[in-house]
């Protein structure tokens, strides 16, 4: 062999179509567009595509994507956490019991429910990381540990499983606005005026916009899955996740702490299931001891759908938002033609089989024939 | 003579009541090839581990650049500048060669107080190294699992060397590989040792060690057999020191010479 080199005439080079093709969100790319035309043509005369009928079908995603998140983080970095859903009813009745048994304000409740369950994340990740056992056991005792805790906390202080009538203290709150609260409501306004958006033409409501903003939640969603796929793809930190979840042991090699990236990420998890739970509460002024179940599973197959190996090492955060939205679409899609609910689950357990199917193969292109 | 950059005296490994070393000496300048040959089960594995920081000698003493040095981790050895590729390499296939490359020490641009990648930088530093041992990669941003057998051996040779390894371990880098593949990573092989690296070569395949080696010791039950110099020693005799003597001398009548 010469210093000079020529190029392997067997590697063939790639077209932007294939480059596209081989992108983890590929596959919810599609999906998204699928699902909404789909139900632009079963749907659109029930109003699923009015202002009204996309606000409600992106709040849905909105609350899929705020979690999917965190749990594409954690899974790209090679673990899971099942903890989720219970992780949101907890964190919910924190703020609760803070602010309806013990009469603090919003604020300080929800600062609580962040730092309990934030110190939960990395507990979790602490007992995963010490114990070396997988995380899917460990974290699938937190699923029934703080399940119980939940409600034998909400028993125990309140004697009731739902704890309501927080709406007035949440709107006079100044911190409890950033995730109940609607934004850009001027802007709404302006145009219900101008009359490009519809009025309400009848009650109380009367000449007010039928969507009087943004809300919270949604921002919230676009907020994480930009930061989420800032830190993976652009920062020194986003490497590190990729090779914690790729191989620990040659990340470690490389001097990477993988412990640390392991239990932030567990953290982060547990951060966006908080942030979803201060949403739903701040937002309906209540909060139930059994909120937020099976979550966790509708976190990991959007993750999934969005191009992540649930072996670790590989994924997109745009991709598990991508995931959001079309079960989003789907779900409220379902409601507004009229078929039966139960539909939704026959086609997320469907699209999950056909995710993992996929994303096998897709691995498989990517490192080549020999693994 | 130079002097040498790593020397290790009468290194004596116990694990519980297995001798796995049992006075092993070894030293390596700076620029040549060092060959560590031993059949299974000789002490290969054990006694580069020791240089690497993984385990602490019961026994012996470790000099590097004439100091007498202690590693209590692989990190030491590393921050000193003795770095191994393992056999499986400490690759991540599904990350591309570049996320590979820079894994541990990326490159960052601070953008209001962030540190950002700085993929602009990783990427063509990866390419000139690469093209340096003599690989053309279609892009950069290709997946590790994408290359070859050899080519990998060849990123994690050139990662350890562009990041200031003095000393080079490899562990039975040609083991797994076929002709081509084998003659690409010994001729990465010479490429850094003339860049004043010094390599440690462990094999147990003497033809490997031979097209490349400057100095070839031989382990055999945790002992070594001797030290000979490139050219003043045959195939057969080290094929003979490996195997522990006369074993192989009766093998050998029996196979017909083909061992």
């Amino acid at each position: 062999m010469s210093d000079e080199t020529v190029s392997d005439e067997r590697v063939k080079s790639l077209s932007i179509a294939q480059r596209f093709l081989m992108r983890p969100e590929m596959g919810s790319f599609c999906g998204v567009i699928l699902v909404i035309i789909f139900f632009l043509l079963i749907a659109s005369d029930n109003g699923m595509f009015n202002l009204d009928g996309v606000r409600n079908w992106s709040v849905v995603s909105a609350q899929f994507a705020i979690i999917a998140v965190g749990a594409c983080l954690l899974m790209i970095a090679g673990e899971f956490d099942l903890s989720v859903g219970s992780m949101i009813g907890f964190s919910g009745m924190v703020l609760a019991i803070t602010n309806v048994h013990f009469g603090y304000p919003m604020w300080v409740g929800i600062i609580a429910a962040f730092v309990f369950s934030v110190a939960l994340g990395a507990f979790n990740g602490f007992l995963v990381i010490k114990t070396k056992l997988p995380s899917f056991i460990v974290t699938l005792a937190f699923l029934y540990i703080l399940r119980g805790l939940t409600i034998f906390m909400s028993v125990t202080t309140t004697s009731k499983t739902i704890l309501s009538g927080m709406k007035p203290a949440a709107e006079a709150d100044w911190l409890a606005p950033i995730f109940g609260g609607e934004a850009f409501k001027f802007a709404f306004t302006w145009m219900a005026e101008k009359g490009w958006i519809d009025t309400f033409s009848r009650g109380s409501m009367e000449g007010q916009p039928v969507v009087s903003g943004v809300p919270a939640l949604i921002l919230w969603a676009i907020g994480l899955v930009i930061f989420g796929q800032f830190v993976l793809t652009r920062t020194r930190f986003g490497n590190w996740i990729y090779a914690s979840g790729g191989d620990a042991h040659a990340a470690e090699y490389a001097g990477i702490p993988v412990k640390r990236v392991k239990v932030l990420m567990f953290m982060f998890t547990a951060f966006c299931a908080c942030i979803f739970a201060m949403c739903q509460v701040t937002e309906f002024g209540s909060a139930g001891a059994d909120r937020g179940l099976l979550k966790e599973f509708e976190a990991i197959i959007c993750v999934v759908i969005g191009g992540a190996l649930l072996t670790g090492g590989y994924g997109s955060v745009i991709g598990a938002g991508l995931g959001a939205i079309m079960f989003g679409v789907v779900q409220q899609g379902l409601f507004f033609s009229g078929a039966e609910s139960s539909l939704f689950r026959v086609f997320l357990g469907s699209l999950l089989l056909i995710a993992v199917i996929t994303n096998t193969y897709i691995r498989r292109r990517i490192i080549g024939a020999g693994d | 003579m130079t002097q040498p950059i790593l020397r290790l005296e009468n290194i004596k490994k116990h694990f519980g009541s297995v001798i796995a070393l049992d006075g092993v000496s070894f030293d390596l300048r700076p620029g040549e090839c060092h060959c560590l040959l031993g059949d299974n089960g000789a002490g290969k594995s054990t006694f580069i581990k020791t240089m690497s920081g993984v385990h602490s000698p019961t026994e012996g003493k470790i000099y590097f650049e004439g100091e007498e040095v202690t590693f209590h981790s692989t990190h030491d050895a590393i921050e000193r500048g003795i770095a191994t590729v393992y056999q499986d390499l400490g690759m991540i296939p599904l990350m591309s060669v570049s996320r590979n490359f820079f894994m541990g020490h990326e490159p960052t641009r601070r953008r209001m107080g962030v540190h950002l990648f700085n993929y602009k930088l990783a990427n063509e530093v990866t390419m000139d190294e690469m093209r340096r041992m003599g690989i053309n990669l279609r892009s950069p941003e290709q997946a590790v699992g994408t290359l070859s057998g050899g080519e990998r051996q060849t990123v994690a040779i050139a990662r350890a060397v562009h990041f200031g390894a003095k000393v080079l371990i490899l562990d039975e880098p040609t083991s797994a590989l076929g002709v081509r593949q084998t003659s690409n990573v010994l001729h990465t092989i010479d490429k850094v040792r003339k860049q004043g690296v010094g390599v440690v070569f462990i094999s147990h395949n003497i033809r490997h060690a031979l097209a490349v080696g400057d100095r070839f010791t031989v382990l055999n039950r945790g002992r070594t057999l001797g030290t000979a110099e490139r050219g003043k020693i045959e195939e057969s005799e080290l094929q003979d020191m490996m195997a522990g003597g006369q074993k192989l001398a009766v093998l050998d009548s029996s196979l017909g010479g083909t061992v």
